[in-house]
């Protein structure tokens, strides 16, 4: 794993998210508590919805277009709606959040 | 060469045949139609809309001259059929035969007339055609006493009609409760309260011994010698098949004319039959949904022979506004049949499950009819519900664990699944014309005939509205305000207020949230009740805001953002336009728009461009428009005294001080105003949220009017002399609605739950009252007047870029 430095932590809201730009395209940093972050891909399944825009609550989020709900650690989406979105180990060091670089990597070489 | 058709009858049930058969073959036969009417089909269905002056003819007409035109059908409307002679296969009307190779009986049904003294007086009518409606709408003119006779569905919704056409109305029923055919004693009870409530008398166990009168009714006299006065007699105790033609044709007839499975008389193979003249396999039939399932077998049959009618279960739906009941299946009670109730006496609300071993095989419900579909669905499919009996009667919303949204059984339904059983129109279809464009009730009507008919499933379409197009479709009953509690909406309001909890946690422990911090559906809406209840204690909790209001701009599909500045009272000056066209091509703004609420709308701004297109509006002199809040939207005016010649008050002066106070405040819902300078209303005030029409003695005051998903015209508040009356009072309603309406009502929904006379004597009466609502209401404007847009531009613009771009470091 390659850690990447992607800013400090109270950048994000809690129950909020913010966007990164990567090279698999958008990707959402998600803030559930405190100290709990999560992230997966920005775009909705359905109709590319930008999920960083969603509503949080819990460890999920719900796409601001259609209501779609993802679980944050699975990418599953609950419920009726079937599909899934990509996610990336993030974890939170001395107040900044890091992203698995090789991860992202893996992804967009796929 | 073609076949000969003759139809006799041209109701709701032939008018289906004649349309599935000219759609499927329009050149095998050479159709005649019959109608004793001298009018063509219409939707017999929507009589009481019209009778209670929500419709007019006009909008239920179902088949036009043109129509019948079009497909080349010989129409005899007006003319009587007397007789069918099967040897020469010829119909004798009144003005001349037809011959015919099929023939297809669908004369309907007759009212029962009560064989008692004096039915046939003058102004003793039964409700059965427009010339009934129009009969009583001409009663109903002059006022007086009506007497019902009948408490069935036809009997309520003429009394419910006339009662809202200003007449004294009481409902005779023989039986013990209301409609006892399709409700229990339970939700009978709660029928009889909600009519009581608007007027209506009923009197249960009344049988009828004689209609009174010399030369026209009088009254009513009953078996215990009771008389009441009456001006206006409607007989609505029930219908009979019309056979007399039939048997005078030498057909079986029994209850009704008997068919086999393809409709076709079992006396004659030539001779069809359709709708409520029908007996089949001792069944009759009165609602619209097995009508239509016959007409689809009929047409067939005269093509090719396919196709036979399976009797299916019904629901029941009463159209009378305000009284939300439904039923379906069977609900008598038996041996080896369970009931589970749920009762809310409070909120009027009741419902009744019954189940047979693993099955439901009935339901009733009574002011919350939101699931009646879901459960209309498991009765029909016969579903296994043994595993979800525990949650069963909550509704499908609480079925299969997580935190569900109450769309979600609509999502989950299948693109085959039937919404609209009137019509035989399944989910695929309706999704398919809403993302064509159909988008609102009535467009879906239109394009798919879902909920055109008895208006049963017309929920269920607006759920589809909002799973389809997302925001704003929020349905008006009396339900959990999602999984994450079992709390309504007005109990959560209710105790934020008396146990003064003022923050989203305190609200998630004490009322016993399911769920750890809520969801998409419940933190939107206590966001807002916490902070329009305490508005110096609670922040706003941006993460609790549709993006919407998050980002201050409207996301539109392809993730872009649409702005609108704020033009006061729909005024702008060259400056103002000079700056909004500087911004749109700065920021290659693809689309400018005006819209509706008299401003300009940019749409397709990046949402990283947001901050830099505010600062330059700001820098202009302008400020959000909220166009894309639960909040003051527009004041729309007109040009007032100023210009107009017809002008009486200074409208524009007006609509922009209203503005002004009024800007920034958080609502329920969108709140838009219109001021009007005169009554030729250019402002469109009267189907405005709150609407001011100027006169030359002062200010019409209305509220709760319509233009959306409904249309409804405003109902005035007041009248006042002085423009600083009509503020008060604007105010004054405005803060009233933010503290007691539900989240996603808009005025005109939450004025018909509390009443207008409540709003009256909160507003206009009490005056101690009027001034601590204007005195909260400017409290709260205190922090919530001013602009988002400049304050997110200073503050909290960097969050509107990336975190982080990492495609750069990729380069490296």
């Amino acid at each position: 794993m390659s850690w990447i430095d992607i800013g400090p932590i109270d950048d994000v809201p809690v129950r909020g998210a913010r966007l990164i730009k990567t090279q698999v395209g958008c990707v959402a940093v998600f803030r559930t508590a405190e100290a709990e972050v999560f992230a997966t891909s920005d775009t909705c399944p359905h109709k590319n919805g930008p999920l960083s825009e969603g509503i949080v609550h819990d460890q999920k989020v719900t796409c601001p277009l259609h209501n779609w709900v993802f679980d944050l650690n699975t990418g599953v989406a609950l419920g009726a709606d079937e599909g899934q979105i990509a996610t990336y180990p993030v974890r939170i060091e001395a107040g900044r959040i890091l992203i698995d670089g090789d991860a992202i990597r893996q992804r967009s070489a796929a | 060469m073609k076949q000969k058709l003759v139809v006799i009858g041209a109701g709701m049930a032939s008018g289906r045949v004649l349309e599935h058969l000219t759609d499927m073959a329009p050149d095998a036969y050479e159709i005649t139609l019959f109608n004793a009417e001298p009018r063509g089909n219409y939707n017999r269905i929507m009589l009481s809309p019209v009778l209670s002056g929500e419709k007019t003819y006009e909008d239920i007409v179902t088949h036009d001259d043109d129509w019948y035109d079009e497909r080349g059908i010989t129409c005899r409307f007006g003319e009587h059929v007397i007789g069918i002679d099967r040897e020469m296969k010829v119909v004798e009307g009144q003005n001349g035969h037809v011959p015919y190779d099929k023939l297809l009986i669908a004369t309907g049904s007759a009212p029962f007339i009560i064989p008692v003294q004096g039915k046939d007086l003058p102004g003793v009518i039964t409700y059965r055609d427009l010339d009934d409606t129009n009969a009583m709408i001409g009663a109903a003119a002059n006022g007086g006493k009506a007497v019902v006779i009948g408490g069935g569905l036809l009997g309520l919704e003429a009394a419910a009609g006339l009662s809202e056409r200003g007449m004294d109305v009481t409902v005779l029923h023989l039986m013990g409760h209301l409609m006892e055919r399709q409700l229990d004693e339970a939700a009978g009870y709660l029928l009889r309260k909600d009519l009581e409530k608007r007027g209506i008398t009923v009197m249960t166990r009344a049988s009828t011994a004689a209609i009174l009168g010399s030369d026209r009714v009088e009254g009513v006299m009953l078996e215990d010698k009771t008389v009441l006065d009456a001006d206006l007699v409607v007989m609505a105790v029930g219908i009979r098949p019309e056979t007399r033609l039939a048997t005078d044709a030498g057909l079986e007839v029994g209850r009704g004319i008997g068919v086999n499975a393809q409709m076709q008389s079992l006396a004659d193979p030539d001779v069809y039959a359709v709708g409520e003249c029908v007996e089949y396999d001792g069944h009759l039939f009165g609602l619209v949904a097995p009508l239509y399932d016959q007409a689809k077998v009929v047409a067939s049959s005269l093509l090719d022979g396919t196709g036979s009618f399976v009797v299916r279960d019904v629901a029941t739906k009463l159209k009378v506004t305000g009284c939300d009941l439904f039923s379906a299946g069977d609900f008598a009670e038996g041996d080896g049949r369970e009931d589970i109730v749920f009762r809310d006496p409070s909120r009027g609300i009741y419902k009744r499950l019954v189940i047979e071993g693993t099955r439901l095989i009935g339901a009733v419900m009574y002011g919350d009819t939101a699931d009646g579909n879901w459960f209309f669905g498991l009765i029909k499919d016969g579903t296994d519900i043994e595993d979800m009996r525990e949650t069963l009667i909550f509704g499908p919303a609480y079925q299969g664990g997580g935190a569900a949204d109450p769309l979600s059984a609509v999502a989950a339904l299948p693109l085959d699944a039937e919404i609209c059983g009137c019509n035989g129109v399944c989910k695929g279809t309706i999704v398919e014309a809403i993302e064509d464009g159909a988008g609102d009730l009535g467009a879906v009507r239109a394009r798919t005939k879902a909920s055109a008919s008895c208006g049963t499933c017309t929920g269920l379409v607006e759920q589809l509205l909002q799973v389809t197009l997302g925001d704003g479709f929020q349905m008006p009953a009396a339900q959990p305000v999602c999984g994450c509690t079992d709390l309504t909406h007005e109990d959560v309001r209710r105790l934020i207020k008396s146990q003064e909890l003022k923050s989203q946690a305190a609200v998630w422990q004490e009322l016993g949230w399911k769920t750890p911090n809520g969801c998409h559906v419940c933190r939107p809406a206590v966001n807002y009740y916490l902070l329009a209840d305490w508005p110096l204690d609670y922040q706003d909790d941006p993460q609790s805001r549709f993006v919407n209001e998050r980002k201050h701009a409207n996301i539109q599909k392809d993730g872009t953002y649409s702005v609108v500045p704020r033009m006061w009272g729909g005024m702008t000056t060259p400056d103002e336009l000079r700056a909004i066209a500087d911004a749109a091509e700065k920021y290659n703004v693809p689309t400018v728009h005006v819209t509706g609420g008299q401003r300009i709308d940019l749409l397709g701004v990046k949402g990283e461009d947001l901050p830099a297109i505010w600062a330059d509006l700001n820098a202009a002199g302008m400020v959000s428009g909220h166009a894309y809040s639960k909040g003051l939207r527009t004041v729309k005016t007109c040009v007032g005294k100023d210009h107009c010649r017809f002008g009486t008050q200074d409208s524009t002066g007006l609509g922009i001080k209203l503005e002004k106070i009024l800007w920034g405040s958080w609502t329920p819902h969108k709140v838009k105003l219109g001021v009007s300078g005169c009554p030729r209303n250019c402002a469109e005030a009267t189907c405005k949220d709150i609407g001011v029409v100027c006169v030359d003695s002062g200010y019409q005051i209305g509220v709760a009017g319509a233009a959306g998903m409904d249309v409804k015209e405003t109902e005035r508040l007041a009248d006042v002399a002085s423009e600083q009356e009509a503020i008060d009072l604007t105010i004054a309603f405005m803060q009233l609605f933010r503290e007691n309406a539900k989240y996603l009502d808009r005025p005109y929904k939450w004025v018909a739950k509390v009443g207008l006379d409540w709003v009256k004597e909160r507003v206009v009466d009490d005056l101690a009252e009027r001034a601590r609502l204007i005195e909260a209401f400017e409290l709260s404007q205190s922090i919530y007047r001013k602009d988002p847009w400049a304050e997110h531009v200073a503050e909290k613009a960097s969050r509107y870029a990336p975190l982080a771009d990492l495609t750069l470091e990729a380069a490296e």
